[in-house]
């Protein structure tokens, strides 16, 4: 009987994630008070971004998931900067 | 020819209630991404006034929420992989971590939205109609909105895992029925995602 | 709990006799089929709710001026007979009937994957239809801005939208959760052998509205809501006085109401896949083509809700971007229009009741369809938008679309769920009456909107009068057709003859199944060799 079962990720690699996760929080609030004007929001978003991919492989598995899984995700996440891209089109050009 | 799934209790599939809470997961991501939409084209619209307002707002909370919710999404994440070990003793412990944590970033959020209450910020306020700017307002309408929505969300978290640890201390989530558990780790770590984007889109415009 | 040891295989859904009795048995049963006509029921009453609505409008107008209404009464009229047909009737329509009754037995399968979470759905729906009732029925006035609920009214009229809101809201639910329920059935419930590209059409058009069912409704969701905390305490996000914009209400409505319409067509279209090869002896011209036409209708449609909003203010940008989108989107129906027609071609062409439906589904859908395209060009949309045009379009594409299409299947698989067949002579009649009354009914006003009459009035000028006659005379006639349909289906299914097993010669499994099923569908699990496949004639 196929076992799906992916290996048991180990705590530390958890650890080292979080570890990860808290310098990435720490360094997007350094990188808001370094005056970059605009480019303060994409340097912040950038981190979150890093963060959640995070998340997304490790914590929530997707690193050990069926490839499809995977596909759906990043599927929805790119139907949805889809829309506000071409919300912004209205917004951007009035 | 693809493979076709064989499971030993024809009542349960483990991926099919994987892919069930990951679709959920969409609809939940849709719906704050709704909310994004709107944030997102309002602060394209009044960028100075989303800076001001967001000065208003306690960065130190903030991070520190931040830190209890990631660690929270690693008790959680780690509580899976007690369970496949068959450590009861160390899930139970995990989850109850986790809950804890949970519990204190409610908390938290108490006193900050506390503060703002006591300065006559709510949505809708008198004081937020005649003092503010048009953007101060909608940056605090969505504030409020926003982190509200989601506080709602750490609320249904917690009794899902609540629920989850019931179940793992009974023996009714075990290591050969681990969905309930996982589930609702895939559910905290999407409050935990919809967080990582808040801190910054709410908190750290300077 | 029983085991498949213990349900009979030779009982039929109907007459299982389980834990719960009488009523009960209905209403507390996790049987996909039962909960299929839990939903046909209670769709047809509220149907013949929204019917009535439609019919006091077209009374209304059926002269200039006061008739049978207020103003007022008009715009609620409309209100509500938009929010019934469109959030009650035919968004949950051919997936909560035919797909909760037919995806199952079709893949191959015993139920769906969350029978539990199927039956919430039932449940959520009437606790949704129940509370935008209850707007009618309570407070301050029957809600009177449209079922689109455009800011600012929506937030300003005094009229009890709070409730109507949350009905929405609520519908929207049980929607999210049939979705998510048929994607993981057709995922992990196929039948060994059926792969992707052995399984059928309609199967395929269910998943393929699914995933819309699932990622644009939660954008209404969260929208409504915030038109009710604009309501309540005022935030400002669509109010322009506070800053906000109404016409991002639009977007946000629209991001979710457009990809609704292909919820709404997507299983219609599915359903005619597969009445056609079966009425044509003949296996479907393209699978594939209709198969990535589907996928494709499901993803452009996604991206091109702004033509709803052409004359909102948004920037010349979007504009033509959603217009170009709007085009592009067109090009996957008129293929599967285009692989139905070749099916038929050199086919053996059955002309039973079902075919009728399904080859008027073609012709009214193509009259929708092309209208379509006049407003989603620019330059014309100008002139068209919120006239009668736009009304005549989107009945006859939704209308035309899903009501042809449905009639079409219950008619196809009446002998399937009930076991007896009806009397064909009256169905034809019945038929024959709609349709001449529905393209009485609708096509003059493609004319009325051309020569400027306004929607959602409850008065015109002078010279729209003749036309109007026509269209309400129409109503009548279609209403007629309609009550034939209907007592015919009803007393047919108490009173009809026997029906075999497979009365059209149809090669999906439904057709091996006993007529009714039995509980659980199939007595062994149907395998599918090298060989087999849904339309092999």
């Amino acid at each position: 009987m196929e076992k799906e079962k992916h290996h048991i990720v180990s705590y530390k690699v958890y650890f080292y994630i979080l570890i990860a996760l808290i310098v990435m929080t720490f360094m997007s609030i350094g990188i808001t008070k370094i005056n970059l004007g605009e480019y303060s929001v994409l340097g912040a978003m950038i981190f979150a971004t890093v963060k959640s991919i995070l998340v997304l492989t490790w914590f929530m598995h997707l690193k050990f998931d069926k490839p499809f899984m995977r596909f759906m995700v990043i599927f929805v996440f790119l139907v949805f900067f889809a829309v506000i891209f071409i919300t912004f089109l209205d917004y951007y050009y009035r | 020819m693809e493979h076709v799934a064989q499971h030993t209790d024809p009542h349960y599939d483990q991926e099919a209630s994987k892919l069930g809470m990951w679709l959920f997961i969409f609809t939940e991501l849709l719906l704050f991404g709704g909310l994004f939409i709107v944030y997102s084209i309002y602060r394209f619209l009044n960028p100075e006034a989303f800076q001001m307002a967001a000065h208003e707002l306690n960065i130190t909370i903030g991070a520190i929420n931040t830190i209890i919710l990631l660690v929270s999404s690693m008790t959680i994440a780690m509580s899976t992989s007690a369970l496949q070990r068959k450590n009861k003793g160390l899930t139970v412990l995990l989850l109850e971590i986790t809950i804890m944590l949970a519990l204190i970033f409610l908390i938290n959020k108490y006193f900050e939205w506390g503060v703002k209450f006591e300065h006559g910020i709510w949505p809708g306020s008198e004081k937020m109609i005649s003092d503010m700017g048009q953007g101060e307002i909608l940056f605090f309408g969505l504030y409020f909105i926003m982190t509200g929505l989601h506080a709602l969300h750490i609320i249904i978290g917690m009794i899902i895992i609540i629920v989850a640890l019931n179940r793992v201390q009974k023996g009714t989530v075990h290591a050969d029925r681990p969905s309930l558990l996982e589930n609702a780790g895939l559910y905290w770590h999407l409050v935990d995602l919809i967080w990582i984007f808040l801190f910054p889109l709410f908190y750290l415009i300077h | 709990m029983q085991t498949a040891a213990q349900i009979p295989h030779d009982v039929s859904y109907l007459d299982y006799k389980g834990k719960h009795k009488g009523i009960f048995s209905w209403i507390f049963s996790t049987d996909h089929k039962r909960i299929a006509l839990l939903y046909m029921y209670s769709m047809m009453v509220l149907f013949l709710v929204g019917v009535a609505l439609g019919l006091a409008m077209k009374l209304e107008l059926i002269a200039p001026g006061k008739t049978i209404m207020d103003p007022k009464d008009y715009n609620a009229v409309f209100t509500v007979h938009g929010v019934i047909m469109i959030f009650m009737i035919v968004i949950p329509g051919l997936p909560a009937v035919f797909g909760n009754f037919l995806l199952p037995i079709m893949i191959g399968a015993k139920d769906v994957a969350f029978p539990k979470v199927n039956l919430l759905s039932w449940y959520i729906y009437i606790l949704g239809a129940l509370l935008v009732i209850a707007s009618v029925l309570f407070g301050n006035g029957t809600p009177d801005t449209g079922w689109t609920f455009y800011a600012p009214y929506s937030f300003k009229s005094g009229t009890n939208l709070l409730p109507a809101i949350f009905g929405a809201f609520v519908l929207g639910f049980s929607s999210i959760l049939t979705g998510l329920n048929f994607i993981v059935t057709i995922h992990r419930m196929r039948t060994p052998g059926m792969t992707w590209f052995k399984m059928p059409l309609f199967p395929w058009s269910l998943y393929g509205t699914a995933w819309i069912q699932l990622l644009a409704t939660p954008v209404v969701g969260i929208t409504l809501v915030l038109v009710a905390l604009e309501r309540i305490f005022g935030i400002g996000v669509f109010d322009p006085t506070l800053g906000g914009d109404p016409v991002l209400y639009q977007h946000l409505f629209w991001i979710y109401s457009h990809p609704a319409v292909y919820v709404m067509i997507l299983p219609a279209m599915g359903a005619i896949s597969e009445i056609i090869p079966t009425f044509s002896q003949k296996h479907i011209f393209g699978y594939r083509a209709i198969i990535a036409s589907t996928l494709a209708i499901a993803f452009v449609g996604y991206f091109v809700w702004g033509h709803h909003m052409f004359t909102s203010g948004m920037s010349g940008t979007a504009q033509y971007t959603f217009s170009i989108l709007t085009f592009l989107v067109a090009i996957p129906s008129a293929i599967k229009v285009f692989n139905w027609i070749s099916t038929m071609h050199k086919g053996s062409i059955n002309l039973e009741v079902p075919f009728y439906w399904a080859a008027s589904f073609i012709f009214v859908f193509m009259i929708g369809g092309l209208s379509g395209l006049v407003l989603g060009a620019l330059a014309t949309d100008v002139y068209v938008h919120d006239t009668a045009f736009v009304v005549a379009h989107f009945h006859f594409i939704v209308f035309g679309g899903v009501g042809f299409a449905f009639f079409g299947a219950i008619h196809y698989w009446f002998p399937k769920m009930f076991g007896r067949m009806y009397d064909k002579v009256w169905a034809k009649v019945g038929w024959a009456f709609f349709t001449i009354g529905f393209l009485t009914l609708y096509s003059p006003m493609f004319y009325l909107g051309m020569l400027g009459m306004p929607r959602r009035y409850y008065d015109y000028l002078p010279e729209f009068h003749a036309a109007n006659i026509l269209s309400t005379l129409g109503s009548w006639v279609m209403t007629f057709g309609l009550v034939i349909v209907i007592i015919n289906l009803f007393r047919s299914a108490k009173n009809g003859a026997i029906a075999e097993i497979n009365p059209w010669k149809g090669k999906t499994l439904e057709w091996t199944v006993p007529s009714p099923p039995p509980v659980e569908n199939f007595e062994e699990i149907p395998v599918y060799g090298e060989k087999d496949g849904p339309y092999e004639y």
